[in-house]
C-alpha cells in the first residue's frame, strides 16, 4: 500500500469545532463558566490547565460522554453535532488485554458489528512503528508500544476530530518525546483537541493554546507559539510564550492578592 | 516437580494413617487402615462404579443448571438496571435458607430419584456463580466503556465485546467455588432420601458397620470431586489465558 492509498483512507473532510459558553459544574459549585473557544480544522489546539480545573470533564463533554451543562454549546463547523465525528484517546491506553494489538486497533469495527479491515489495521500499526508486535497481547508490550497501538487505534477510526486527554503523561521523557513526534506526523490532517497540564507539552505540540483557570473566568485570547510543530520547548524563541503561559496559569490567585492590597 | 510435592504429602498422610491404625490396634469398624479401604474399593469396584455414576450425573447436571441459571441472572442484573430490584432479593433469600434444610422438602416433592439431588446441587452452585459473575460485570474499567461509546458501540455490543470478556476472570472464580461445593449438594440430597449414589451407599454401609466400604465410597467421592475441580480449572485457565499474562506469580 502506498502513501497515496493511505491518504485516501484519511477523513475526506477536515472539520473544526466550536465550544460556546461552556459551563462545568460539580453539584452547586461552578468550576468553569462562559468559556468559549474554537479549534480550527486540521490544526492542533491545546487546553492547558492545572489539575482539577475541569479540563478532562470538558473534553469528556465534547466527546459526548457527559451531558453538557446549560448553556454550553458544542458544534462542529459544518453545523452538525459531534456524534461519530470524534475519536477519543485517554491517559491510559485502554487496550483490551484479551485482544492482540491488531485486534485492538480494529476495535471500533468489532464494536459496531462491522467487518474489520485487517490490511489497513496492519498498515496503520506499521506507520505507528509497531508492525512486528501486531499479534502480541497488550501485557507483552512496553508502555511506549502500548501507547503506539492506542494511537493506531485512534487513527483507524476515520474521525475528523481527535480528542486527547493527556495521552503521553504516563510515559518516560524520551518515549514521550518520540510519541509526541509520531502523533504530530500521523495526525497532521486531523483536528486535534488535547488537554494537558504540561506547558512544555503544549509548547511542543500546539498550534493554538488556551489556558483554563478556575474562578469561572472567561477565556483569554488564544496563545499562538511561533514556528511549526513539533517544537523544541527549550528553543529561546519560545521563552516569551512560555513566560506568558506561566503568567496566565498562576494568575488565578491574582484577585485575592489584589483584594489584600 | 509440580506433582512430586503433593504426592509426597499424600503418601506421607496415608503412611501415618496406616501406622496409627496398626500401631494402636484400632478396631477396623472404628477406623480401617488405608490398605483395607483400597482392598474393599478394588473388591467392590463394580458396585462403587454404579453408585459413582449416579452421583456424578447429579453433580454434572447441577453444575450445568446452576451455572446456566447463575450466568443468566447475572447478565440480566447487569444489563437491566430495573431487574436488579427484582432479582437481588431472591438471590439473598435463597442463600439465607440453608440448602440442607430444604433437602427433606425437595425429597418429599420430587421423590427418591435424581431430581431433588440435581436441584440441591443447582441451588448450591447458583449463588457463587451469580455473585462472582455479577460482581465482575459491574466492575468494568470505565475507560473501556467510554472508549466504546465514542466508537459508536451499542449497549448490547459493549456488554458482549467488553463487559462479559472483562468479567470472565471473576466468573471463573465463581465457577471454581461452585465446582468445589457441587458434590456437597448431591451427597446431602442422597443422605436425606435415595436409592442409589455414593451418599446412599455410605449410609447403607454405615448401618451395616462396614466402615471400610464406607471409606471406600468416600475415597471414590473425593477422587470424583478432585477430578471435576481440576478439569473445570483447566478449562477456565484456557478461557482466561490472557489473564495469566498479568499474574505476577507466573513470572517467578
Amino acid at each position: 500500500m502506498t502513501d497515496a492509498d493511505l491518504n485516501n483512507h484519511n477523513p475526506a473532510k477536515m472539520l473544526g469545532l466550536d465550544v460556546c459558553n461552556a459551563r462545568l459544574a460539580w453539584g452547586e459549585t461552578v468550576l468553569l463558566d462562559d468559556f468559549s473557544f474554537s479549534a480550527p480544522a486540521g490544526s492542533w489546539t491545546c487546553l492547558l490547565g492545572e489539575s482539577g480545573v475541569g479540563k478532562s470533564t470538558l473534553l469528556r463533554t465534547i466527546a459526548g460522554l457527559i451531558d453538557p451543562v446549560t448553556p454550553t454549546e458544542i458544534r462542529a463547523h459544518d453545523g452538525t453535532g459531534l456524534t461519530s465525528q470524534v475519536a477519543y484517546m485517554a491517559q491510559q491506553d485502554l487496550l483490551l488485554p484479551w485482544l492482540s494489538a491488531v485486534e485492538n486497533v480494529a476495535l471500533g469495527a468489532r464494536l459496531r458489528g462491522e467487518r474489520a479491515d485487517q490490511t489497513r489495521a496492519l498498515d496503520i500499526l506499521a506507520r505507528a512503528g509497531v508492525a512486528e508486535r501486531a499479534n502480541a497481547r497488550p501485557a507483552e508490550l512496553s508502555g511506549g508500544e502500548r501507547q503506539r497501538v492506542a494511537l493506531a487505534r485512534t487513527l483507524m477510526e476515520e474521525r475528523p476530530i481527535v480528542l486527547m486527554d493527556e495521552p503521553f503523561s504516563a510515559l518516560d521523557a524520551i518515549t514521550r518525546t518520540r510519541l509526541q513526534d509520531l502523533a504530530v506526523e500521523l495526525l497532521a490532517t486531523r483536528t486535534v483537541l488535547m488537554v494537558t497540564h504540561d506547558p512544555f507539552e503544549a509548547l511542543r505540540l500546539a498550534d493554538t493554546i488556551f489556558v483554563l483557570r478556575n474562578n469561572a473566568q472567561p477565556a483569554d485570547a488564544p496563545i499562538v507559539p511561533p514556528g511549526p510543530t513539533p517544537r523544541d520547548p527549550t528553543d529561546p524563541a519560545l521563552r516569551d510564550t512560555h513566560r506568558m503561559i506561566m503568567q496566565r496559569l498562576t494568575e488565578r490567585a491574582a484577585p485575592a492578592a489584589g483584594g489584600a492590597t | 516437580m509440580r506433582f512430586v510435592r503433593p504426592t509426597i504429602v499424600f503418601v506421607g498422610i496415608l503412611a501415618l494413617w496406616q501406622a496409627l491404625v496398626s500401631g494402636l490396634a484400632i478396631a477396623p469398624f472404628i477406623l480401617p487402615g488405608p490398605l483395607a479401604v483400597i482392598d474393599v474399593a478394588v473388591e467392590r469396584a463394580d458396585i462403587l462404579a454404579g453408585h459413582a455414576l449416579v452421583t456424578l450425573s447429579e453433580i454434572l447436571l447441577g453444575l450445568l443448571f446452576g451455572t446456566l441459571l447463575g450466568t443468566i441472572s447475572a447478565l440480566i442484573m447487569a444489563y437491566f438496571r430495573s431487574a436488579r430490584a427484582w432479582v437481588l432479593p431472591v438471590l439473598v433469600v435463597s442463600q439465607a435458607v440453608p440448602v440442607f434444610a430444604l433437602a427433606p422438602v425437595l425429597v418429599l416433592w420430587f421423590g427418591y430419584g435424581i431430581t431433588p439431588k440435581v436441584l440441591m446441587a443447582t441451588l448450591i452452585i447458583f449463588f457463587p456463580v451469580t455473585a462472582a459473575f455479577y460482581d465482575g460485570l459491574r466492575r468494568t474499567e470505565p475507560g473501556w466503556v467510554d472508549l466504546a461509546r465514542t466508537m459508536g458501540a451499542s449497549k448490547a455490543s459493549i456488554l458482549r465485546q467488553i463487559r462479559i470478556p472483562a468479567a470472565l476472570p471473576a466468573f471463573a472464580s465463581g465457577l471454581r467455588v461452585a465446582a468445589a461445593v457441587a458434590p456437597i449438594g448431591a451427597v446431602v440430597g442422597e443422605w436425606v432420601g435415595s436409592s442409589a449414589g455414593l451418599g446412599y451407599y455410605m449410609l447403607l454401609m454405615n448401618g451395616r458397620v462396614q466402615t471400610d466400604a464406607m471409606f471406600a465410597a468416600l475415597l471414590v467421592l473425593a477422587l470424583l470431586a478432585v477430578t471435576i475441580y481440576f478439569l473445570i480449572d483447566a478449562g477456565l485457565r484456557r478461557l482466561v489465558s490472557w489473564q495469566a499474562d498479568m499474574d505476577p506469580a507466573s513470572h517467578n
